[in-house]
C-alpha cells in the first residue's frame, strides 16, 4: 500500500493503524534474514504508537501520515531507540533526543517501525561498508541495493513499509532508489533540517524521502521540510503543499539534457531507458533542450576532496570519551618505578594513555572505508596540500554551481541517469575504492551545488534490474521535480511491478 | 604550496604521519593498503589541477538565506546526568567524563 492508501484506510476507519503496523512488522521480520534491511526493529514502540492513533481517531483525521509505517535510516537520531550509523563506534548508542524530521513525522501521524541499515556513517555506494553486513537488493539478493541508504530503499522496494527516510551526501538517497526501483528525493540544501542527522559532510548532507510514487514523496517532503531553530542552515523559505503541483501537465516545461556528460560511460541498457523516458516526457508536452555542464565531469574528484575533508573534521568527535565505543587499553607492560620528586618523568601528551585510547578507539570503532576517508580528508586539509586540493576543489565547486545556474536560465529541469549502471554484484567493487567512487558520477554535483534532485524508476534491464531517471531542479523548486516525476509515472506505471517476495 | 607534482603514491611514513594527525592507530597491513589506495585516489583527483580557477572564489557552503540569528535566551537542554550516562566511563556524582591519565 502507498502512503496515500494507508492513511486513507486509517483516517476512514477502514483499517486500524495497529493492524497495519503489525503487518509491516511481520513483513520486516519475515524478510530481514535475506534482505538485512533493518538494523533495529522498534516493535513495541511502533505498536503502542499505532494503538494510540486508533484510540483517538478524531485527532488524526486530517493527519498527512495517519498510521503510516515509516522506516528511518540508522544515521538519524531517534530518542530511546538505538542509532548506530551502521558503525561499531555507535553500536550501543541510544540518543537522548529525536531528530527534527522524526519529531515532525510523528506529529503528522507516522508510526516509526525501525532503523534501516546503511553504509557506515553513510560512506559508501553499495551498503557493503555497514558493520552489520550488506543489505541485499530485493530484485536480486546477490546484488547491492546501492548506498548509502540501501536499507531504506530496499525496505520500500520490497514493500515492507510504504516509505522511508534516507540521507544524501553524494547520491545516497537517489542511487539506492535507482538500483531498487523506487522514488528518492534529495531536497535543496537547507530545505530539511539536519538536526539529529549524524554528520558526514555538513555542506552536502540532506535528509529526504524514499517512496513508491512521486505523490507519496511529495507528502513526505511536505511533512519534514521547513525552517528549524535547531539547524542554522535550514532555510526560512515557505513550504508549499507539494501535492498541488502534481498536475500531470508538462506543457511549457523545458528539460535540459547534458549530452556530452552522458558520454562519460553509461551502460547501454541504462542509456536506452533514459532516452525512452525523455521521449515519454516530450509526448506529455515537455520540451527537450541540449545543454552543457562543462565542469560536471570534475564533480566526482571535487566531491571526494570536499566531502572527505568535512568528514575527517566531523568524525573527530568520536574519541571514546562522551558517548559511543571506547577501546580497552591493555595494562602497562613496564612499571614506571619509583619517582624522585625533582625529576618526575612525564609522558609527552602525544604518547599519553589518553592519546592511545583515542587512537585505538578509532582504530577499532571505525571500519576500513571510514578510516580511508578520514585519512584522505586529513591529508587534503593538511598544511602544504590545503591550497592544492581543498581550496582548488572549492573553486571548481563554484564553477559547477555556475554551470547549473547558467543551465537553469534556459531550462527548468536537468535530466540524466541516476546511476551509470544498474545494481552490481555484492563484492564486485568493494576492494577498489576508486571504482566505487566513480559510480557517483551523476549524483554528486547536485550536492555540491545544493540543488534538489529526484530519482524516478524508468524501466528495467533484460535481467529485471531497475533503472532510474534523475531530474535536477532549481534551488527550492522541488515542486517542479515532483510534477515532472508524477507526470512521467502517469504514462509509465513501473511501480506496479514488484520484486519477488524474499523468504527466510 | 605545491601546484604541480602531486604524489601519485604515498610512502608508509607519510601515511603514518597522516594517521597520527587523524588520531588513528593503523597496523602494518593498513599502512600498505592506504599508501596504495590514497595514492590512486589522489592521482585521480589530480585532474582538478588542470582547470583554470584564476580569480574564482571558493564555495564552502551553499546556504542562500539562513535563520542563524535568534534571541539569546535560556532554553531547556538535556539533563546532565542523562548525558553522562551515555559515556563509556562517567563520574556521575562528580559530573565528569573520565579518561585515562594524561600525565605520569
Amino acid at each position: 500500500m502507498t502512503i496515500r492508501e494507508t492513511r486513507e484506510a486509517v483516517r476512514s476507519g477502514a483499517r486500524p493503524a495497529a493492524e497495519i503496523c503489525r503487518e509491516a512488522l511481520a513483513r520486516i521480520d519475515a524478510s530481514n534474514g535475506v534482505l538485512n534491511a533493518f538494523n533495529t526493529l522498534a516493535a513495541d514502540r511502533a505498536q503502542s504508537r499505532a494503538e494510540a492513533i486508533d484510540r483517538d481517531p478524531q485527532r488524526w483525521r486530517r493527519a498527512p501520515l495517519a498510521g503510516v509505517p515509516i522506516a528511518i535510516k540508522d544515521n538519524i537520531c531517534t530518542r530511546g531507540l538505538r542509532t548506530t550509523a551502521s558503525s561499531r563506534m555507535l553500536a550501543e548508542y541510544v540518543p537522548l533526543y529525536d531528530a527534527t524530521v522524526v519529531a515532525r513525522l510523528e506529529a503528522a501521524g507516522a508510526v516509526i517501525v525501525g532503523k534501516t541499515n546503511c553504509d557506515e556513517f553513510a560512506m559508501g555506494s553499495s551498503n557493503e561498508t555497514s558493520a552489520f553486513g550488506p543489505v541485499r537488493n530485493p530484485w536480486d539478493p546477490t546484488r547491492s541495493p546501492g548506498g548509502t541508504s540501501g536499507g531504506s530503499a530496499a525496505a520500500v522496494a520490497a514493500r515492507l513499509t510504504p516509505a522511508a527516510l534516507g540521507s544524501d551526501t553524494g547520491g545516497s538517497i537517489r542511487q539506492p532508489s535507482s538500483l531498487c526501483g523506487v522514488v528518492g528525493l534529495k531536497p535543496t540544501y537547507g530545505r530539511v533540517s539536519r538536526y539529529g542527522l549524524i554528520a558526514h559532510g555538513s555542506s552536502l548532507d540532506q535528509i529526504g524521502p524514499i517512496a513508491t510514487t512521486a505523490y507519496d514523496a511529495a507528502v513526505l517532503l511536505g511533512v519534514i521540510a521547513g525552517v528549524d531553530p535547531c539547524d542554522a542552515t535550514s532555510a526560512p523559505e515557505p513550504v508549499p503543499d507539494y501535492t498541488t503541483a502534481l498536475t500531470g501537465d508538462l506543457n511549457g516545461i523545458r528539460i535540459g539534457v547534458p549530452r556530452a556528460l552522458l558520454e562519460q560511460g553509461v551502460d547501454r541498457e541504462v542509456g536506452a531507458a533514459i532516452d525512452t523516458a525523455l521521449q515519454s516526457l516530450r509526448t506529455r508536452g515537455a520540451m527537450l533542450v541540449d545543454i552543457e555542464l562543462p565542469h560536471a565531469q570534475y564533480a566526482t574528484p571535487v566531491y571526494y576532496l570536499v566531502s572527505t575533508a568535512e568528514a575527517s573534521s566531523n568524525l573527530s568527535r568520536y574519541d571514546g570519551v562522551r558517548y559511543g565505543f571506547r577501546a580497552n587499553l591493555e595494562p602497562r607492560t613496564q612499571n614506571p618505578g619509583p619517582r624522585t620528586p625533582n625529576a618526575e618523568p612525564r609522558t609527552p601528551i602525544a604518547e599519553s594513555r589518553l592519546q592511545q585510547m583515542y587512537a585505538r578507539t578509532r582504530a577499532q570503532g571505525f571500519g576500513c572505508e571510514v578510516k580511508r576517508r578520514i585519512m584522505l580528508g586529513t591529508y587534503v586539509l593538511s598544511a602544504g596540500y590545503y591550497d592544492a586540493y581543498y581550496l582548488k576543489a572549492q573553486q571548481v565547486r563554484t564553477l559547477i554551481l555556475r554551470d547549473y545556474d547558467r543551465a537553469f536560465e534556459r531550462v527548468d529541469v536537468v535530466a540524466m541517469p541516476t546511476s551509470p549502471v544498474p545494481a552490481f554484484r555484492l563484492g564486485e567493487k568493494i576492494d577498489d575504492p576508486l571504482q566505487m567512487y566513480l559510480i557517483d558520477v551523476f549524483t554528486v554535483s547536485a550536492n555540491l551545488a545544493g540543488l534538489p534532485a529526484i530519482s524516478v524508476p524508468c524501466g528495467f534491464t533484460a535481467a529485471t534490474l531497475p533503472i532510474g531517471l534523475q531530474l535536477t531542479g532549481r534551488r527550492f523548486d522541488e515542486a517542479t521535480l515532483l510534477c515532472v516525476a508524477d507526470a512521467y509515472e502517469r504514462d509509465n506505471a513501473w511501480s506496479t511491478q514488484l520484486p519477488p517476495t524474499p523468504s527466510r | 604550496m605545491l601546484a604541480f607534482g602531486m604524489p601519485s603514491s604515498l610512502t608508509r611514513g607519510e601515511v603514518a604521519q597522516i594517521a597520527a594527525l587523524a588520531n588513528l592507530e593503523l597496523d602494518a597491513a593498513e599502512l600498505d593498503l592506504f599508501a596504495r589506495q590514497l595514492g590512486d585516489i589522489l592521482a585521480y583527483a589530480d585532474q582538478v589541477q588542470r582547470i583554470d580557477t584564476t580569480g574564482v572564489p571558493p564555495t564552502a557552503a551553499v546556504v542562500t538565506r539562513h535563520a542563524a540569528d535568534r534571541a539569546d535566551e535560556v532554553r531547556p537542554s538535556l539533563e546532565r546526568d542523562d548525558v553522562l550516562a551515555s559515556a563509556p566511563d562517567p563520574a556521575l556524582d562528580a559530573g565528569f567524563f573520565k579518561v585515562p591519565r594524561v600525565i605520569g
